[in-house]
């Protein structure tokens, strides 16, 4: 039985603050958050775009959290947690004296009311699928049961999840904005509204939503983690261009600029004196890849896309764009678990490039289509993909396109033979190997409309993800994560990726604010954690 | 007269039916699939495929294109794939900002324009006049959003003038409606500089002048009433230009109008709000032509009805 408790040191230690740095800064204080679109949602259960992602991480609260500026997971509306020693059963012991926004005491059943509304069709919840290891999720998602039968209240402060088989994600599912919680009387009472009405436990409570022109968020005096959040107030103003977004902060007239640096200013900006301590650089779970179908030939032998591999420079494609971002040997970034650091892939060799292709009957080249997104600074990427590929032989016609366009290619058998998937790459929804696979490297995503983009399909490999994903005992956490690392390098051996880089984040802010290390580059509140920025003002 | 209304609003009904008709079959045909877009890319199949049914997308064309129909005669635009809201609700709250930006842009447009056309006309053929005309030439070819990034540039940026972007005061309004109505003003002042220039030369200007009236009184009583016959028939066809127009400038300027409501919409395929600004724009231009036409009417009584 596997037991966390969460004491008075550790709860501290999970905010990521030592405790007399807690005690020092003080609340108070306001900022400006600039983006470009609309706020389209703030219901958790259906917002999934990178800019409402953080947002919502700021008004609600799930079972499980990350330790800020990190990856690493710490309970949160949970106080504590079993799992039985099947890895089956989780029994999270809920925080006293949580509130929602309206005032209400937050219990357990709101939390299978939470749960069963994500499941619900009727919710149209974009993450409904990461909860089908919970027992009796078909029977609620098919809208045939009222709700999941495996998510039971044992009491207020007690909810007991069963699931159907072992899931070595889940805990990181109940971290997902999806898995909030949300009181059943404010979505009764604003139905499909809820999205510009939102109630949650979270640190900010909203205020106002004026359409097209900002969203206002107040500091929940109620919140349950003393000293959170530092900010009063928070002015999220939409609508305006990243150009414009960073003139105005140069003015001071804006904190930070969601939207980040625009491509063209980039280097004008990271050069200028007066920035030097407003960037703050990291890391995050992206990967730049092309793919290439192994259903369309000449791409189902591996030679071809290994001399592929091999013919690509990505040193000048990351010079392309500024040196945002580190070249990539494997389909893992570096900031994810499973990350080998040892392996090295198919380095840029064009004489073995070559020689691959002679091998494989196809020393005079071919022909084939590159898909791309057609926004900058994706055709440039293609055009010095064509290039080196031109340096073997190979004729890569560039297919330019919008990207739902470029999606829709890749979800077709035999549309598209190679995609740049720049716009378009994966970023991970939680820190775990796993997230990396099923969807774009496993047989699960190699299906009509998928995002399996290579249509790479290994059973051997599948049922290895499949075995780790049910190693659920945290003594063998580790042997997990060595399997997939050895399943994410045995699938590069056989190429149906060319990883190219993984994107660095690069978050601009006024002199006035600061916060503790990470939080402003956060890997899952992006761009930033909103709840953990102060103002040197208040202080 | 109530007859000539009845058949205009007639054809209005008529080409509004075809717009959305035209514009439905364009989103329909998309190789892109909104569904996927509001499924976002973890979704499964199961997932994908309620949705679809939910949202009728899972019907043949003409039942999606029928029930469209039937809610819009009853003023129901749907609801935002993306953003979940009513349509129609996010279309009024982002109207009234559109409409101001449009209004102050004709100003700005007939103040600059008919400045540079009367002045150009009066001092013709001086370097008044060829550097105006140049400027109009700019004004009609340069894109808005060039045009726009340069004034927020030398008259927010550098000079601070003018707020950065925004929405709220007289202000803010300043650099966008300048931005929106410098095309405008490049045709006017053409226009009107070629149209004095014709009154200028007719008889009665000739009588009036041999009469000894004064110069001002000459060009303003007499010259430009009858030269700006041509121009407020083009205002009517200027709310269509404007519809294009604020895409761009309601992009650069942050300004909460429609057209910015549009510009995201397309890029995420949230077709009722495609579909739904479409049909507001093309309502907007078909009602400005036949009041532009009926204010000529008023305006100048030698045109009769057919």
């Amino acid at each position: 039985m596997r037991k966390w408790l969460l004491t008075g040191v550790a709860s501290a230690a999970m905010l990521g603050i030592a405790g007399t740095a807690l005690a020092e800064v003080k609340q108070g204080g306001s900022m400006i958050v600039t983006y470009k679109d609309d706020v389209s949602t703030l219901d958790p259960a259906i917002g999934y775009d990178w800019q409402n992602w953080s947002m919502i991480k700021s008004l609600f609260d799930g079972l499980m959290d990350y330790k800020p500026g990190t990856t690493e997971l710490v309970p949160d509306l949970a106080e504590s947690f079993e799992i039985s020693d099947d890895g089956l059963v989780y029994t999270f012991k809920l925080r006293k004296g949580v509130k929602f926004h309206n005032g209400r005491e937050m219990t357990a059943k709101d939390i299978k009311y939470s749960l069963d509304r994500v499941a619900n069709p009727k919710t149209q919840s974009p993450g409904a699928g990461f909860f089908g290891s919970i027992k009796g999720f078909d029977a609620a998602s098919d809208g045939s049961a009222g709700g999941l039968s495996g998510v039971e209240v044992a009491d207020d402060s007690t909810i007991r999840i069963t699931l159907a088989r072992p899931d070595a994600t889940f805990l990181h599912v109940m971290a997902l904005n999806f898995a909030s919680v949300v009181p059943e009387e404010a979505v009764a009472e604003h139905g499909e509204d809820f999205g510009t009405n939102p109630v949650g436990t979270g640190a900010y409570k909203m205020t106002d939503w004026t359409r097209g022109q900002h969203v206002v968020f107040e500091r929940n005096a109620d919140y349950y983690h003393a000293g959170l959040p530092k900010l009063d107030k928070i002015t999220f103003e939409v609508g305006q261009e990243p150009i414009v977004a960073l003139l105005r902060l140069e003015r001071g007239e804006v904190d930070i600029a969601g939207d980040g640096i625009p491509p063209a200013k980039f280097l004008a900006t990271m050069k200028d004196p007066k920035f030097k301590d407003q960037i703050v650089e990291g890391k995050q779970l992206h990967t730049g890849y092309v793919t290439m179908n192994v259903k369309m030939k000449p791409f189902d032998d591996v030679r071809v896309r290994k001399a592929v591999a091999m013919a690509i420079n990505k040193d000048r494609i990351v010079r392309i764009i500024n040196g945002r971002a580190v070249t990539a040997n494997q389909p893992l970034p570096p900031l994810m678990p499973g990350y080998d650091s040892k392996y090295s892939g198919q380095a840029y060799d064009i004489e073995g490039a070559v020689k691959l292709l002679t091998e494989a009957g196809l020393g005079d080249g071919f022909t084939t289509e590159l898909y791309v997104a057609n926004t900058d600074p994706q055709p440039r990427i293609a055009q010095a993909i064509q290039q080196d590929l031109a340096g073997i032989g190979i004729k890569a016609e560039i297919r330019s396109l919008a990207q739902s366009n470029v999606i829709a290619a890749g979800g077709e058998e035999d549309q598209a033979p190679m995609i740049w998937s720049g716009g378009m790459a994966w970023i991970a929804d939680f820190p775990d190997p796993s997230n990396f696979y099923g969807p774009i490297l496993g047989c699960g995503g190699a299906v009509q409309g998928g995002w399996n983009w290579s249509w790479y399909c290994n059973a051997e490999l599948d049922e290895r993800a499949k075995k780790a994903d049910a190693m659920t005992d945290p003594s063998q956490a580790d042997a997990r994560i060595e399997e997939w690392k050895q399943i994410f390098t045995a699938i590069q051996e056989e190429a149906p990726w060319v990883p190219i880089f993984n994107e660095q984040r690069f978050t601009i802010r006024s002199s006035r604010l600061d916060g503790p290390e990470g939080i402003f580059v956060d890997p899952v509140h992006i761009p930033v954690h909103y709840d953990h920025v102060y103002d040197k003002g208040a202080q | 007269m109530a007859a000539y209304l009845f058949r205009r609003i007639v054809e209005a009904a008529f080409i509004l039916l075809g717009i959305s008709l035209v514009t439905y079959v364009l989103l329909y045909l998309l190789p892109a699939d909104p569904v996927r877009q509001i499924a976002g890319r973890s979704a499964t199949q199961e997932t994908i495929a309620n949705i679809r049914q939910q949202l009728g997308l899972d019907l043949p064309f003409y039942e999606q294109y029928w029930r469209y129909l039937s809610s819009l005669v009853q003023g129901d635009l749907g609801r935002s794939y993306i953003q979940r809201s009513e349509v129609s609700e996010l279309i009024a709250a982002r109207l009234p900002a559109s409409l101001l930006l449009m209004v102050a842009a004709i100003f700005a447009e007939l103040v600059m324009g008919l400045t540079m056309g009367v002045v150009s006309s009066i001092r013709r053929n001086s370097a008044t006049d060829q550097s105006l005309m140049v400027l109009s030439f700019v004004g009609v070819s340069a894109p808005q959003f060039v045009v726009g990034f340069l004034l927020l540039y030398v008259f927010a940026a550098q000079l601070g003038w003018f707020p950065i972007g925004g929405y709220g005061t007289f202000s803010h309004l300043v650099l966008p409606a300048m931005t929106l109505g410098f095309m405008g003003a490049g045709w006017y002042s053409r226009m009107m500089r070629s149209s004095m220039l014709n009154v200028l030369g007719q008889d009665f200007i000739r009588t009036a002048r041999a009469k000894g009236l004064g110069k001002a009184r000459i060009i303003f009583r007499h010259a430009v009433p009858n030269a700006l016959l041509p121009i407020i028939a083009m205002i009517g066809i200027d709310i269509g230009i404007f519809m294009s127009g604020i895409v761009v400038v309601e992009a650069v300027f942050g300004w909460p109008g429609i057209g910015q409501l549009a510009w995201q919409a397309i890029q995420r395929v949230d077709i009722p709000i495609i579909m739904g600004v479409t049909l507001v724009a093309a309502f907007s231009i078909v009602m400005g032509n036949l009041l532009a036409d009926i204010v000529a009417l008023f305006v100048d009584p030698r045109i009769k009805l057919k």
